[in-house]
């Protein structure tokens, strides 16, 4: 006797509660790792799953073993080809035995390898980070409907049926008419059996065959009344209902000024792009509703889309307050104030021409900091030492007197590719030190 | 005789099917049952993929299992190395419960299922059905309700006190579950009453409740002062050697549903010992079913050659054992050696040497070799297997030698190889490592400070210097004093002498 069944078919994903678990235990050690991954490779990678390998202290799954290295052991081995009894055999140097070397403090070196999916790891990259004040919060049409439940009804879709509300009802209805339950046909039933085999005996008197024509009739009676009551009528049946409602939706744009003039060389071009690529993936994992524009500028500035913005190539001489004019003409143009939250990321070596600087100061001051939420400012070094104190930019040394009066903005320096997760980290973490 | 239809032939080529499986299974299982006289549960074979099988290996396969972090562990760990093509999958996997459930991974050639079929659902199948140590120690007709009822238990306790707070519990339970059987031997368990038990349990408490009681100060009982340790030693059932159990029973602080916690662990821990016990046993009988069968099937014709050669290289790979010296050794494959000695019983029943009359004179020559392997299946061990079958001739083909390892001395000693002085005690030796009550390190409950700071006194019982590993120790220890909720203390005792070797201590956290 057997039975085949096909079970290839069944939902996948089984196991995701114990994947959930997994992850929520080892994220300490997965953040570290992924930190860790992230100083030798490329952004472009970031967006797509990822092998790590952490430590397994805070996962490992203690026994009691007895020390692979002290006492009297023996074993029996299989594939003998020399050895004869009595015959010595020098023990293997150092790692001889299976146990791991642990530090006596109580915490392994075991590693333990395994595949994040894109979406974990990006959920673990871009975790506690947000974009800061997102307050101007507004309805908006189509997109911000949510589903929200809204009672029950009698219509609706199989999957959205309410068991619990329609056995209720299903209940009511049949104890309100009254129909027979099985456990009130089975003793009929068995009491008609009784009668006719003669185990009990009428106490009233009457004859048998009396009681067996009644109880035969009161049979009856309960299986017609069971076939014209059902047990689940189509009056019974609920349905969860759900409505879409309207939903206030924060509306955000990022602005994404780089420099891209002849003194920024190939490397200082890739870190800013580096910088932007991480801001656009995580704006575009966190946020629906988040806006980016693009724009770049040497000595004047132009609003590009996304593929050239990263991927062109241009040089020329720098005037940094082009860009954000073109800034100012673009929120003009398409993101009124009073409805759009507006950021401002920017990235730049600190070259501009001297007489430029006090005109960007105007232009932050007055105009772009005053109707931003946040802007932050990298200021992308060449690689290797600063050459020197004294030797900021003119921008920085320009922008730095912005921070005291400005609590919405800051400015951090990146020199390396492996400076940009953290100082990214620090420019938007939840708990951002202002300063 | 049957009427044979133009092509005896079960099935042709690599492409299965579920008539071309039903077919086999039906020739097989006659085989199995009217020629080898086999006893077994229902069968039901179930079709699975790549990722169901990955997932029925993290869930110690158990088609159900509650849900806990070490299970995402074990799927992370063996897709990643199914994917890096470092690890291939078991072409299935069977579960000792009643009706049998075999599953069969969908990219098997016929010739696998086949396979399969006749190791799993036959060979295994029967062994769980026959052997002592499974009819007396698991209950396989409930498992799998039980199973159910301890994954619903636990997600209701995740939702009722959080995930947290269960994770604790059941982290710990997990770090002695070894520790949570009762080798022993208690009975056979019955599990389909502990559902209905533990449910009971509930009720009661949820209609008992009143919440006056909480406002009325407990009247603790009062110690007699002069109590007789002794007495209350005994009444804690001092020493105890199952520490779950203890623990389940006695710690002080436990709340009711980390006790029933403490319980699934211990009934999941003790379903699985059997098959601890049994390991080279139940592949040597489903390796030797599988050979057996396929054999007889080509012999009738039923297979062809083609599918008789993959058999043949899939059978070979199975039961390799590579050489200790290997880059490949990982310990003896069970499903090698287990074969290996079913098919030298078969011999020695069959044609046997004098030296076969001298060593095994009860079963030497009987010409019975089906019979005397359906005994050894039911009745033996691996450890009582080894010890009572293993032949010259099995130590002879494996090249097998015994090495003796002195934690003090920069060598190893052979002491014994393949040779007439040789086959006793590496017999004697290969025996003793199956044992897993030897194998595992005796730890047993000594003593509870009952008047004092209520500590827990551990000793472990220190055989030929084998000490435990100071630092998983330390983690065991510190899971213990969770669930205990005093302090531990562990204590190495020498066997004979009565020396004591380390100490080691936990104290709760709180």
């Amino acid at each position: 006797m057997y039975y085949v069944i096909d079970r290839r078919r069944n939902p996948q994903g089984r196991s995701l509660g114990n994947r959930q678990r997994f992850i929520r235990r080892a994220r300490e050690q997965i953040r570290e790792a992924i930190k860790e991954k992230l100083r030798d490779r490329s952004i472009g990678d970031i967006d797509s799953g990822e092998d790590v390998v952490i430590s397994a202290d805070g996962i490992h799954e203690p026994h009691f073993t007895r020390d692979p290295q002290a006492g009297h052991q023996e074993r029996v081995l299989p594939g003998n080809t020399d050895y004869i009894e009595g015959d010595r055999i020098p023990k293997p140097q150092g790692g001889a035995g299976s146990g791991s070397k642990a530090s006596p403090d109580g915490d392994g070196e075991d590693r333990f390898a395994f595949a994040l999916t894109r979406e974990e790891f990006l959920d673990l990259f871009f975790e506690d980070l947000e974009l800061p004040d997102l307050v101007k919060r507004k309805f908006k049409a189509e997109k911000s409907l949510r589903s929200q439940r809204a009672g029950f009804s009698t219509t609706g879709a199989p999957n959205r049926l309410s068991l619990l509300r329609t056995m209720r009802r299903s209940l009511t209805r049949r104890v309100a008419l009254g129909r027979p339950s099985e456990d009130q046909v089975a003793e009929l039933r068995a009491m008609l059996e009784a009668f006719k085999n003669g185990e009990i005996e009428p106490s009233d008197g009457r004859p048998i065959a009396a009681h067996v024509a009644e109880l035969e009739e009161a049979l009856e009676r309960a299986g017609r009344k069971r076939a014209r009551i059902a047990f689940i009528d189509p009056i019974d049946l609920r349905y969860r209902r759900y409505e879409q409602m309207p939903h206030p939706v924060a509306q955000a744009v990022m602005f994404c000024l780089m420099d891209v003039s002849a003194s920024m060389d190939e490397a200082m071009k890739d870190l800013a792009k580096r910088f932007f690529m991480l801001l656009h993936l995580f704006l575009q994992r966190r946020y629906e509703h988040v806006e980016v524009v693009f724009i770049r500028h040497t000595h004047h500035a132009q609003e590009v889309d996304e593929e050239t913005f990263f991927y062109s190539r241009e040089t020329g001489g720098t005037v940094v307050s082009s860009a954000l004019e073109e800034t100012l003409r673009v929120v003009n143009a398409r993101y009124p104030t009073h409805d759009w939250n507006i950021y401002v990321a920017q990235a730049s070596d600190g070259d501009d021409i001297p007489s430029d600087v006090p005109r960007c100061l105007d232009l932050l001051t007055q105009k772009v900091l005053p109707i931003s939420q946040y802007m932050a400012y990298v200021e992308i070094g060449r690689q290797g030492p600063p050459l020197g104190l004294g030797a900021e930019s003119d921008l920085w040394g320009g922008y730095r007197s912005l921070t005291d009066e400005h609590r919405n903005f800051a400015m951090r320096t990146v020199r390396e590719p492996r400076d940009i997760y953290p100082v990214f980290r620090g420019l938007f973490s939840k708990d951002r030190v202002e300063t | 005789m049957n009427v044979h239809v133009a092509s005896p032939l079960l099935y042709e080529g690599a492409d299965w099917d579920f008539d071309k499986l039903q077919r086999a299974y039906d020739a097989i299982e006659r085989i199995g049952i009217d020629e080898l006289g086999l006893d077994l549960y229902r069968n039901q074979i179930e079709v699975i993929t790549a990722e169901q099988m990955l997932d029925a290996y993290a869930g110690i396969g158990m088609p159900v299992m509650y849900k806990h972090w070490s299970v995402g562990k074990r799927f992370a760990q063996n897709e990643m190395l199914y994917r890096k093509g470092l690890r291939g999958l078991a072409l299935e996997m069977v579960i000792n419960s009643n009706p049998s459930i075999c599953y069969v991974m969908e990219e098997n050639t016929m010739t696998m299922q086949a396979t399969v079929l006749a190791h799993a659902a036959i060979g295994h199948n029967h062994f769980f059905k026959c052997n002592d140590t499974f009819r007396t120690r698991t209950d396989a007709d409930a498992i799998l309700d039980y199973m159910a009822f301890a994954r619903g238990f636990v997600s209701q306790c995740e939702e009722r006190h959080g995930v947290r707070a269960v994770e604790r519990i059941l982290d710990a339970a997990h770090a002695l579950g070894d520790q949570g059987v009762n080798r022993a031997g208690r009975g056979r368990p019955r599990i389909a009453q502990e559902r209905d038990r533990a449910a009971r349990r509930m009720q009661e408490e949820r209609s008992a409740y009143n919440d006056l009681w909480r406002t009325v100060p407990s009247t603790r009982a009062a110690l007699p002062g002069d109590l007789d340790e002794q007495a209350a030693r005994a009444a804690l059932g001092l020493p105890e050697e199952n520490l779950l159990y203890f623990l389940e029973k006695h710690a002080p602080r436990l709340k009711a549903w980390e006790r029933e916690l403490l319980r699934i662990v211990r009934n999941v821990s003790t379903y699985f010992e059997p098959q601890r016990q049994t390991k080279l046993m139940n592949e040597g009988c489903a390796c030797w079913c599988h050979y057996t069968i396929m054999n007889r099937l080509h012999e009738r014709g039923q297979i062809n050659d083609a599918a008789m050669l993959e058999f043949l290289h899939l059978h070979s790979s199975v039961i390799f054992q590579p050489d200790f010296s290997d880059r490949r050794y990982s310990g003896i494959n069970p499903y090698a050696l287990g074969f290996a000695m079913m098919r030298d019983i078969e011999r020695i029943c069959i044609e046997p040497t004098d030296e076969d009359r001298d060593w095994f004179p009860h079963m030497a020559g009987n010409g019975n070799p089906v019979e005397t392997l359906r005994r050894a299946w039911a009745d033996f061990r691996d450890e009582s297997f080894v010890r009572q079958y293993l032949s010259p001739q099995v130590i002879r083909d494996f090249h097998l030698f015994k090495l003796d390892d002195d934690g003090e001395q920069p060598e190893y000693t052979v002491d014994a190889i393949h040779n007439a002085r040789g086959y006793k005690r590496i017999r004697k030796a290969l025996a003793a490592s199956y044992d897993v009550a030897a194998d595992l390190p005796r730890i047993e409950i000594v003593d509870v400070d009952m008047h004092g700071d209520r500590r827990l006194v551990l000793q472990h019982v220190v055989r030929k210097g084998r000490v435990l590993d100071a630092l998983e120790t330390r983690r065991v220890l510190r899971h213990i004093a969770t669930l205990w909720g005093h302090s531990i203390v562990l204590r190495e005792v020498d066997y004979e002498t009565g020396r004591a070797f380390a100490e080691h201590g936990a104290s709760s956290g709180n």
